[in-house]
């Protein structure tokens, strides 16, 4: 891809699933990041597919760190890195589990000190390397093996209180759209501070599809306006283009989980719920990147 | 420089001599003071370190972690709870072969709220590989805090070294406290692991259990290689400073036929227990325990033993007593004193040797 390393920091043949599209955005997070990184892991697929020691299916440091002390790790490190005059980047790579979740204490902390460094949620909207149970970023009507009958409870949103910390660099993303993945990693190390970007990760086993289906999947979530993809510069909101498509055309949501098997006993008032919280994040978004 | 200090400064006093890069810390009485001072030195300029004002002791274990493997040189402080709190990235630490020095100001656990002086908050944290060295005095919190760095960033341990004193009745008081330039008493610290972006390298990855295994008796082996480490810095320290340590204090041990065991300030409230039953006729010595971890060889001959434990193991029994037992296998009369700061005065002391019952266990003021 242009404008990236053309050092591969992930080497062939990690532990990954076949179709894993969170070890994809990773590929793309360290090509656009290069070599003076630093990459901070707590428990998640991540700390999986890296293999077992002594090997390391990484180019790349991986400091594998308990659960939720993802942000606060990065923060010493931060620290350090500034002490010894270093501009090495210090990237926190956690799953939804580690973030929402357990970690969420440690990451509000870590962006109210202003620490510079950038904190990447991938999301595969689960627990995904213990088998898939349920997150607080799970969707409502999704299975897991802790929701059998379907979750019950709407999916956090966890950016309105990632931007509630007034960042100067937020952004979503999504493995489907790499380039444009590409270019805000590159974007957020340029700027110095916090910075944040969550990133939807389709997961071909926990969400119960063919792993042929992986950038599929991750392009309908963004068509039908589920995931919405946007750039935050402190007050200042740009809503990118798929996006924008999506506001004015949306593909039915229907679609979308009918490709899922883990949507496979969604109630119709389930949909109208989620229908609902889509459409009024939407608003929201336009709203405020309306200024109005 | 001679000052007047608590303990509490005299740890911050101490860490300001060491200068680490990174300081991060969370707030607790009766800890509170040495970060409150140790923000105060980074404020006026007198100490250089990065200080991380986390949000919680998790947090600042974990952020002295991250600190750490990058090669610099790492300060926390805490107490009670917050070490209890802290206490998965107290076991990473430790495992992650990391030499961070932490003061933990011993402190009671809840419920219900007490905030004064127990010894249980760091002795459950005694198998996670972090040394513990246990003061009695404010130039002893000084000292110990001084020696601590060298012997953690010894290539021989790298591993986190903690200094423990007494909430209030050593963190609280005043003493006479001499201050030193230390000069190059502790030298610069060169971690062979520490992260490196030109030599990169997976840190603490999934471990088979047909590897696990080695990793972990590596930090007993540490273990037992800080046994000559701290005694080579004890030496060295009393070479350039003048003041004398080693693995238990003792008062008039020499001819003693009764001795009195325990750890923190109690041990100095039995060396005036001593004097007095010694008046009595009664042989007695103190002998006040300083490391725990590792464990001392402790020379305890044949003489009776009143083991004094400011903690307990429920289900089990006083911890400093139980150690005694599996160490050395002599029996003792365990006193259960000092818990969430009772008062217990050298007449007391006194009293426990005197209705000594070798063998069995009491609780002062239930059945002691």
């Amino acid at each position: 891809m242009s404008g990236t390393s053309a050092t591969e920091y992930i080497c062939k043949c990690t532990s990954a699933c076949a179709g894993c599209s969170s070890s994809l955005i990773l590929r793309h997070v360290l090509k656009a990041a290069g070599p003076d990184t630093v990459l901070v892991v707590p428990a998640c697929c991540t700390s999986v597919l890296q293999g077992v020691w002594p090997n390391t299916a990484f180019n790349i440091p991986i400091y594998n760190v308990a659960f939720a002390a993802a942000a606060a790790v990065a923060s010493g490190m931060a620290a350090a890195f500034e002490s010894l005059g270093k501009n090495t980047n210090v990237i926190a790579y956690a799953g939804d589990g580690g973030t929402v979740d357990i970690g969420i204490q440690a990451i509000s902390g870590a962006l109210e000190r202003e620490t510079n460094f950038l904190y990447i949620c991938y999301d595969n909207e689960a627990y995904g390397n213990t088998g898939m149970q349920r997150s607080g970023s799970t969707p409502m009507g999704a299975r897991t093996t802790t929701t059998p009958g379907g979750k019950t409870h709407k999916k956090k949103d966890l950016d309105r209180i990632i931007a509630a910390h007034h960042l100067p660099y937020m952004a979503t993303a999504c493995s489907a759209y790499p380039q444009d993945l590409v270019k805000k990693v590159q974007k957020a190390l340029s700027i110095k501070g916090p910075k944040f970007m969550h990133i939807l990760a389709p997961c071909p086993p926990g969400w119960r599809y063919d792993s042929s289906q992986t950038i599929e999947i991750g392009k309908m979530a963004v068509k039908t306006g589920l995931w919405a993809m946007y750039e935050r510069e402190y007050d200042n909101l740009t809503i990118n283009g798929p996006t924008k498509a999506a506001m004015i055309k949306p593909t039915p949501l229907e679609d979308y989980f009918k490709m899922q098997g883990r949507f496979s006993g969604l109630k119709e008032e389930q949909i109208r719920t989620i229908r609902g919280e889509m459409e009024r994040n939407l608003r929201m978004l336009k709203a405020e990147a309306e200024g109005c | 420089m001679l000052t007047i200090s608590t303990g509490n400064n005299a740890v911050a006093a101490a860490v300001k001599q060491a200068n680490p890069a990174v300081v991060a810390a969370y707030p607790i009485t009766p800890q509170t003071e040495i970060v409150e001072q140790i923000a105060n030195f980074v404020t006026n300029g007198s100490l250089k370190s990065k200080y991380i004002p986390v949000e919680s002791e998790h947090s600042a274990m974990a952020a002295c972690i991250g600190a750490s493997i990058t090669g610099v040189r790492t300060f926390t402080a805490t107490s009670s709870h917050g070490l209890l709190y802290m206490h998965e990235m107290v076991n990473w630490a430790a495992g992650a072969r990391l030499p961070i020095v932490m003061a933990n100001v011993n402190r009671a656990l809840g419920p219900g709220w007490n905030v004064w002086a127990e010894h249980t908050d760091s002795l459950q944290a005694r198998d996670t590989g972090w040394l513990q060295v246990y003061v009695a005095t404010v130039q002893e919190a000084y000292d110990a805090t001084l020696m601590a760095f060298r012997i953690a960033e010894d290539r021989r341990v790298y591993l986190p070294v903690m200094i423990n004193l007494d909430g209030f009745s050593l963190s609280h008081i005043t003493q006479q406290l001499e201050e030193n330039e230390i000069g190059d008493f502790i030298p610069p610290l060169v971690l062979d692991h520490a992260i490196d972006t030109k030599n990169p390298a997976g840190y603490g990855c999934m471990t088979s259990s047909s590897d696990y295994f080695r990793i972990r008796y590596d930090i007993e082996r540490s273990m037992r290689d800080s046994v000559g480490v701290i005694r080579e810095t004890e030496e060295a320290f009393s070479k350039s400073f003048g003041r004398s340590y080693s693995w238990t204090e003792d008062y008039q041990t020499e001819d003693a036929e009764i001795l009195i065991l325990s750890m923190g300030t109690l041990g100095k409230e039995a060396e005036v227990a001593v004097d007095i039953l010694r008046e009595e006729g009664i042989k007695a010595g103190a002998m006040r325990v300083r490391w725990i971890r590792p464990f001392p060889n402790l020379n305890l001959g044949d003489r009776e033993l009143v083991v004094i434990d400011r903690n307990y193991s429920f289900g089990f029994g006083g911890i400093l007593a139980a150690s005694v037992r599996a160490k050395t296998g002599r029996e003792c009369y365990n006193v259960i004193a000092g818990i969430g700061g009772q008062e217990v005065t050298y007449m007391d002391i006194a009293g426990f040797v005197r209705n000594r019952r070798i063998g069995e266990e009491s609780w002062f003021g239930v059945d002691a």
